[in-house]
């Protein structure tokens, strides 16, 4: 099912956030060799690069103005760019976990809490929308940046059980968008593995979204650019295949 | 909208899964390896491996059989028993782990939690909790079951929460291995306090146990052993069931 052609080289990027083995195992399983580079420079000898992550926001703050660069130059010159979780929240402008901290803006958008609706009283939120900080000055939730363990903390405190529980952590589907190199073989419907408090917002890079309390982007593909805010590791055959598909784009470059 | 999860639980000892019944008389079932491989097959959603004597025997989480498990499966994993400590979990993270399942230790030393937490994210962090129907009311019991505590289940799952715990699995000891049906009563209670998921544990049987856990027990996802275990029921076959009962599964 999966093709195993020849060698290339995925710059797996390690910031600290979370540990990588279950990524590292998946991409070596469909016979991809994984680097984490040590430096920015480093970036420029791999096929591709894939932003893992979970935690707090805040974590990205590790991936300084000289990766951003590297990064920014490196997807300037065609090489295909997966972020995963947190690694795909970073793709946006900001999130608002942890406002101090920018984000790479590739997408456009800034993530949000998935448990605001509940906490403003269950009022009608229908979806994530994009909205860009200077057009969301002020939401009305912490703007302190929290450490990981405090910022979930604080997440799932601020609901009453038993409402919808946050973090949303399971099994959900895929509500398919529009036609996406990424989700070449999934279909309608297909579950995948989520385990996250904040999600971003349904914009035009919106390949597929998912609801859970909101309508959130759970793919965003942009050229060569993509994000998923599941586990593509974690999620059985239908991650296996969408990660295959980044490594054919990778291939195919 | 969020599925269900029907996660299987391999109770390991020395390289080998086994089974007891209400936590004693533990008897042989399998490579854990092998039957994650099957599960994996039959659309498991979830593995956790339980070293079900750690604690006792005082050894350390079996780096080998997570890392074999982790080599079958590319499903969410989790592991448990005998974790006492940063180290501890370090080392089974490392061998593949995506959680780690705390027990005695996070009773006994609730900043581990948060520790665990701040170091691998809230979603890396169960506090198991095995619980016992003692004068009306729900008993924490540790160390693998044998030692009781001044403790009530519900407000230790609430306090495990605020330390930053991302999941609580909870286990009936009253229920475990009997096949007589999960503590529903147990599980809602647990559940309704606190706002981060629920995973079931202890009594599974029939396929209508976990019908009735997903709805009066108000569980967010169930956990069971030996009725996967012995090919007595397909993983599939349970699904086919919970979704002919409205029960939202990942089929």
């Amino acid at each position: 099912m999966y093709c195993r052609l020849a060698l290339i080289m995925i710059a797996l990027l390690d910031y600290g956030a979370g540990n990588l083995t279950s990524v590292r195992k998946a991409l070596a399983h469909l016979g991809a060799e994984v680097t984490t580079p040590a430096t920015p420079d480093d970036l420029a000898h791999a096929d591709a690069i894939i932003v893992p992550g979970v935690g707090n926001f805040e974590a990205t703050a590790a991936l300084d103005d000289a990766w951003r660069d590297a990064i920014l130059a490196s997807v300037g010159n065609g090489q295909p760019m997966l972020g995963i979780c947190l690694g795909m929240q970073w793709l946006f402008e900001e999130s608002e976990e942890a406002p101090s901290i920018r984000g790479l803006g590739l997408m456009g958008g800034a993530c949000a809490f998935l448990g605001q609706a509940l906490v403003e009283g269950g009022g009608a939120a229908p979806a994530l929308s994009a909205q860009s900080r200077a057009s969301n000055p002020d939401s009305g939730l912490e703007r302190s940046a929290p450490s990981a363990a405090q910022g979930f903390i604080l997440a799932a405190s601020r609901l009453p059980p038993p409402a919808l529980k946050v973090p949303h952590v399971g099994w959900n589907s895929l509500h398919l968008r529009r036609a996406s190199w990424l989700l070449e073989g999934i279909g309608e419907g297909d579950q995948v593995y989520f385990t996250h408090s904040f999600a971003p917002p349904v914009t035009a890079d919106c390949a597929a979204s998912t609801n859970y309390i909101v309508d959130f982007a759970s793919v965003v593909e942009c050229g060569h650019v993509a994000g998923v805010q599941f586990h593509p590791e974690k999620s059985g055959d239908a991650g296996l295949r969408i990660l295959s598909n980044f490594l054919k784009r990778t291939r195919a470059r | 909208m969020l599925s269900k999860r029907i996660i299987a639980c391999l109770d390991v000892r020395a390289g080998s899964v086994v089974k007891g019944i209400n936590f004693e008389g533990l008897r042989h079932a399998g490579d854990p390896a092998a039957l994650a491989r099957r599960y994996n097959r039959e659309g498991i959603d979830e593995v956790v491996i339980l070293d079900v004597t750690a604690t006792i025997e005082k050894r350390r989480a079996m780096v080998e059989t997570i890392r074999a498990v982790a080599n079958e499966i590319f499903l969410p994993l989790s592991v448990g028993g005998g974790i006492k400590d940063a180290a501890h979990a370090a080392a089974a993270i490392e061998a593949g782990a995506d959680k780690v399942s705390i027990n005695t230790a996070a009773l006994a030393h609730p900043e581990l939690i948060t520790t665990l937490a701040k170091r691998y994210g809230s979603q890396a962090v169960i506090v198991a909790i095995d619980a016992k129907r003692q004068n009306g009311r729900f008993a924490v019991y540790i160390r693998s079951g044998q030692h009781e505590t001044d403790r009530d289940a519900v407000e230790w799952a609430r306090a495990a929460a605020e330390h930053g715990a991302g999941e609580i699995l909870l286990t009936s000891i009253d229920r475990d291995g009997t096949k007589q049906g999960f503590d529903c009563e147990l599980t809602a209670a647990v559940s309704e306090a606190v706002s981060i998921p629920v995973i079931a544990s202890g009594g599974a049987g029939t396929f209508d146990h976990f019908v009735d856990v997903f709805t009066h027990g108000k569980a967010d996802a169930a956990l069971a052993a030996s009725i996967f275990h012995y090919a007595e029921h397909a993983v599939a076959d349970l699904k086919k069931h919970l979704h002919e009962h409205g029960i939202p599964v990942r089929l």
